[in-house]
């Protein structure tokens, strides 16, 4: 078999996989449904590594169907095994498998009949996320976005004795689903103009037309992208996000903040830049222009509620609000060397995240909190955890020779030193709140503030209260209050955060990602390959590498996220601050507020891109 | 947000989108425009593999990787509902009572039964040939056989409808359709290739694949439909809070005439809406 | 009119986002979803009319002898409205569970998750 025809076995042997799952959930002891969930989960990463290690020369383009097209024009869908996606692809897979081993016998009632059930869901996810990675076809790529999407409602709300699982998991629901259908009209509108669908063709269409873009096309890159948008969070369509992940089980958070996310800014640049990138396109400078204001209040905005979170699952996912921000700054340059430091910056970042939420998983499974104020000094004597969040951390805010770092420098290189400034800023203050937290709970550092059970008669201004989340009173995960933390639960968050530094330590991986950036920005190349028609090579550009200014700006950062972090602590329990009231009552878990915060987005976006 | 205020920025947002379409869409085709030129290729590839039904030969044939991705979103929602609505450690079932049902109704929908399970049969058959295909004539199937809650009661329902023989059946579809793609790739050539016989324009038998995968999705669609309103009406009928009677008190229901099962269901759903908070309510809100 | 059609879509898109937000109840909400989603249908089978054609199925036509609307709009709108279903089940479920845990069916009264 070729490498080319083993790309859709990528999504296939997840499905599979789950199509037995379910078939046999019957009769299937749970450890036994565990365990074949992760072999599959397993055996589609290795294959996408493989794939991705075997490849030589041009990326492996694999016409579903056999319906290859004659003189560039055809009937059927194409999937690209280009490094990008083949990457992303493998990414997915090692999250899976990291999550299905973290949640091993995990969750404590599967329901009647279905003992297979979560692995089943999460093969399909994988299968979902990979299909959307690897496919050539714009179509297809709303296929496989819906089907990530329903399958993360389905696991958002997996614990449904829980009030606030079933909220979160409906407002997510409609949320992605609007911006899934802002797509889809897109596409129509895409489809009216070429009679295409695949990205190439659709790409060479308007090329071809002349006199180049008009509002149709700019029209379609806003709707298209809306949805993208949504998925990959962006202020201010990123209203599920929090809500989410404070509600679903610590492994489906680590798959949706760990690589979910960031495939919805996958999608808008592949989009782009297979699409919209061309003559007939939209202008560089209004893409930029959007990018860079969609990113710069997103990161902002993420990182400032990160901050005033006392939920600690809440508070990670508004940090990984402020790291999509970032990664949309760093891409609004459209350059290779900005795509190479945003995949870097985007591949620790999903190591080191997905440990951080492993080990909140751990701290729901002990103490059926996670409550920054109620478990203060509590986490004293699970040092495994405790270095979790530590190292997760420094990493989070920058500390070569953390992956993270080494992305976040490329980054500010190519996004200038203004830009370089909200890096510095946005990372201090995302690792500096997981670095308040673990001093506060691991280390019982600083005041304990008001404890959030037994004060509640003496609740300090009713208005502030009312509009948090406290993250008190959790079901534990696993049914049972676990007395030791699990070697799985441990194993899968340090493996991850060893993954994360591993990004900053290899260069062969710098390498590899920075031909394959070349190769991703690279519009009219991407069309040669999947049409088979012949182009010049992409400009190749020196690789990514460790440069000084990068290394000291991330020290900088370190040092301003372990001085926020000890400001932090010290003022724990302290009010928080009046001004950020309005900001907080936007995020107020209805679905209507959220509906028509992404109207007034999309009505943004387009501005910014007109 | 208050209402009023959302009033306010839903104004702006739907303004501001109300002008992105508008602008938009004036730069269309006119509606009704003669070139179209996938549709027209996709005529052709479906007149070339002898499949009638050229949206079928898109949908199992040219763009089949689509429907691949359709048929596993709809595998994937039915677990997740069965997964959303499973008992929980704080319910419990009741025993659904017998109901009556008027004689007219039960005639009619004894009659339709068989002719409604039929008719799905043979849309999904004929789905290369007209209009039609696996996923309407599953979906026509599947209702077929809800006729029988109609007709007789919730028990009568459940005594044929295995949750568990039907769960397999989804799954088998769905397993067949992934494996007669991999047909494709045992010949040598892309994944979900066509590589049977294409047969005589005009039959059941045309197409090669086509028909076959298009049977793959009738039997997970008849199959995940039943499954799907099982659980509704599991939740509807049967699951009640543990402690909680609703009205299920004798002599309540199951007043002749009335269709016991089927109204105290619904009003014991009301009552859960209504009730008070249940246990499982998280967080100190 | 020649972009009426497309306007309907672009009106049945709002109509169902501002349903949505407006919403008093969670099932009306699904359904202000399930509005904001024919806009695609229409969008869809607009796009691929094309006029004095007739539907692209040869059981009853021979090949060739008259125009045809565009097949793969169609087979895209076959996709769409199953999406549209199964993603219409899955919430109706969460509703009930809403229903369930919160004992209401209002967004404006859930009141977990703030901040």
């Amino acid at each position: 078999m070729t490498a080319a025809q083993a790309l859709p076995l990528l999504v296939v042997l997840p499905l599979t996989g789950a199509a037995l799952l379910v078939a046999a959930g019957r009769w299937l002891p749970r450890y036994a449904a565990d365990a074949f969930g992760c072999a599959v989960a397993a055996a589609t990463a290795a294959l996408a590594c493989l794939l991705l290690a075997a490849r030589s020369g041009s990326a492996p383009v694999e016409w579903v169907g056999g319906r290859r097209p004659v003189h560039g024009s055809g009937v059927g869908i194409s999937l690209v095994g280009d490094r990008a996606g083949l990457g992303l692809a493998a990414l997915v897979g090692v999250l899976v498998v990291a999550a299905l081993v973290h949640s091993w016998r995990f969750f404590d009632e599967p329901p009647s009949g279905q003992n297979g059930a979560f692995p089943a869901l999460v093969l399909i996810f994988q299968a979902g996320m990979g299909g959307f990675t690897l496919t050539g076809d714009l179509f297809n790529a709303f296929v496989f976005f819906e089907l990530m999407g329903v399958i993360s409602y389905a696991l958002t709300g997996y614990r449904v004795e829980e009030a606030r699982a079933v909220q979160g998991a409906l407002t997510f629901g409609f949320l992605n689903s609007v911006g899934g259908y802002a797509t889809l009209l897109g596409i129509g509108l895409l489809y009216a103009r070429t009679g295409e669908l695949g990205f190439a063709q659709i790409g060479a269409r308007l090329d071809a037309r002349p006199g180049g873009g008009d509002a149709l096309v700019t029209g379609a890159l806003v709707l298209v992208a809306t949805g993208l948008l949504v998925k990959a969070a962006a202020v201010p369509f990123h209203f599920w996000l929090p809500d989410a992940h404070t509600v679903a089980p610590s492994p489906v958070c680590m798959l949706l903040s760990g690589v979910m996310v960031q495939l919805g800014l996958y999608g808008v640049a592949r989009v782009y830049w297979t699409v919209f990138a061309g003559p007939g396109g939209v202008p560089e400078q209004a893409v930029q222009r959007a990018l860079l204001a969609l990113g710069v209040l997103t990161a902002v905005t993420g990182a400032l509620l990160c901050w005033l979170q006392r939920h600690i699952k809440r508070l990670l996912a508004f940090s990984t609000i402020a790291h999509t921000g970032l990664f949309l700054v760093a891409l609004s340059a459209l350059t290779p060397d900005a795509v190479s430091g945003v995949a870097l910056y985007l591949l620790a970042h999903a190591g080191v995240k997905a440990a951080l939420f492993a080990g909140a998983g751990v701290l729901v499974s002990r103490f059926g909190s996670v409550d920054e104020r109620e478990l203060h000094g509590r986490g004293r004597g699970i040092w495994g955890v405790a270095a979790v969040f530590g190292l997760g951390g420094l990493a989070l805010a920058g500390l070569p020779p953390f992956g993270t770092a080494l992305g976040k420098a490329l980054c500010e290189e190519s996004a200038g030193p203004a830009a370089s400034v909200l890096f510095v800023a946005v990372s201090a203050v995302t690792g500096g709140a997981v670095l308040r937290v673990t001093g506060g709970v691991f280390l019982g550092l600083g005041g304990r503030g008001a404890p959030a059970d037994g004060g509640r008669a003496a609740r300090a201004g009713r208005e502030q209260q009312a509009e948090e989340t406290s993250g008190a009173g959790e079901e534990p995960e696993t049914g049972v209050r676990l007395t030791r933390v699990p070697d799985t639960m441990l194993g899968s968050a340090a493996a991850l955060l060893a993954g994360g530094l591993a990004v900053g330590c290899v260069p062969a991986l710098w390498r590899a990602v920075g031909e394959t950036a070349g190769a991703f920005t690279d519009h009219a190349g991407y069309a040669a390959s999947v049409l088979g028609t012949t182009a010049t090579g992409p400009v190749l550009s020196a690789p990514p590498h460790w440069s000084v200014p990068g290394v000291g700006l991330g020290l900088l950062s370190v040092v301003l996220a372990l001085a926020a972090a000890a400001g932090g602590v010290r003022a724990a329990g302290g009010r928080r601050p009046r001004w950020s009231l309005p900001l907080r009552r936007l995020h107020s878990g209805h679905v209507g507020d959220y509906v028509a915060c992404a109207m007034v987005g999309i009505a943004l976006f387009a501005l910014l891109l007109w | 947000m208050s209402p009023r205020t959302r009033l306010w920025v839903l104004a702006c947002g739907v303004a501001g989108v109300a002008a992105l379409l508008a602008v938009t869409v004036w730069r269309l085709p006119p509606f009704g425009g003669a070139r179209h030129p996938y549709g027209e290729r996709a005529v052709e590839a479906a007149l070339a593999s002898r499949v009638a039904n050229a949206v079928a030969s898109v949908n199992f044939d040219q763009r089949a990787f689509d429907t691949l991705g359709e048929q596993a979103i709809l595998f994937g929602s039915v677990l997740g509902t069965v997964v959303v609505l499973r008992q929980t450690r704080d319910e419990r079932r009741v025993e659904p009572e017998p109901a009556g049902v008027a004689g007219p109704v039960r005639r009619y929908a004894l009659i339709a039964l068989p002719v409604v399970l039929l008719t799905g049969v043979y849309v999904v058959a004929h789905g290369q040939l007209s209009p039609g295909g696996g996923f309407q004539g599953g979906v026509v199937a599947a209702t077929g056989l809800h006729l029988l809650y109609v007709a007789v009661d919730y028990r009568a329902l459940k005594r044929v409808r295995s949750v568990h023989l039907f769960t397999l059946a989804d799954a088998a579809g769905e397993a067949g359709y992934l494996l007669l793609g991999t047909g494709g790739l045992l010949a040598g050539t892309a994944y979900l290739t066509d590589v049977l016989p294409l047969g005589t324009f005009g039959t059941l038998a045309s197409g090669g694949t086509v028909p076959l995968l298009n049977a793959a999705i009738g039997v997970e669609v008849a199959a995940a439909v039943v499954v799907l309103l099982a659980r509704f009406l599991d939740q509807a009928i049967e699951i009640v809070t543990s402690g909680e009677e609703g009205d299920r008190a004798p002599g309540t229901d199951g007043a002749p005439g009335t269709g016991g099962a089927r109204p105290a269901g619904g009003t014991g759903r009301a009552d859960g809406a209504d009730g008070p908070h249940r246990t499982g309510r998280g967080g100190a809100g | 009119m020649s972009v009426l059609p497309y306007l309907v879509a672009g009106w049945l898109f709002l109509a169902g986002c501002v349903g949505m937000a407006t919403s008093r109840n969670l099932i009306h909400a699904v359904g202000s979803l399930a509005v904001c989603q024919s806009s695609t249908y229409v969008l869809l089978l607009a796009v691929g009319y094309r006029r004095g054609g007739t539907a692209p199925v040869h059981s009853d036509i021979r090949p060739g002898s008259r125009p045809l609307v565009d097949p793969v709009v169609q087979a895209l709108t076959l996709t769409d409205v199953v999406v549209g279903a199964t993603v219409t089940a899955l919430l109706l479920a969460l509703v009930v569970q809403v229903a369930k845990r919160h004992g209401t069916v209002d967004p404006d009264e859930l009141r977990e998750l703030r901040g």
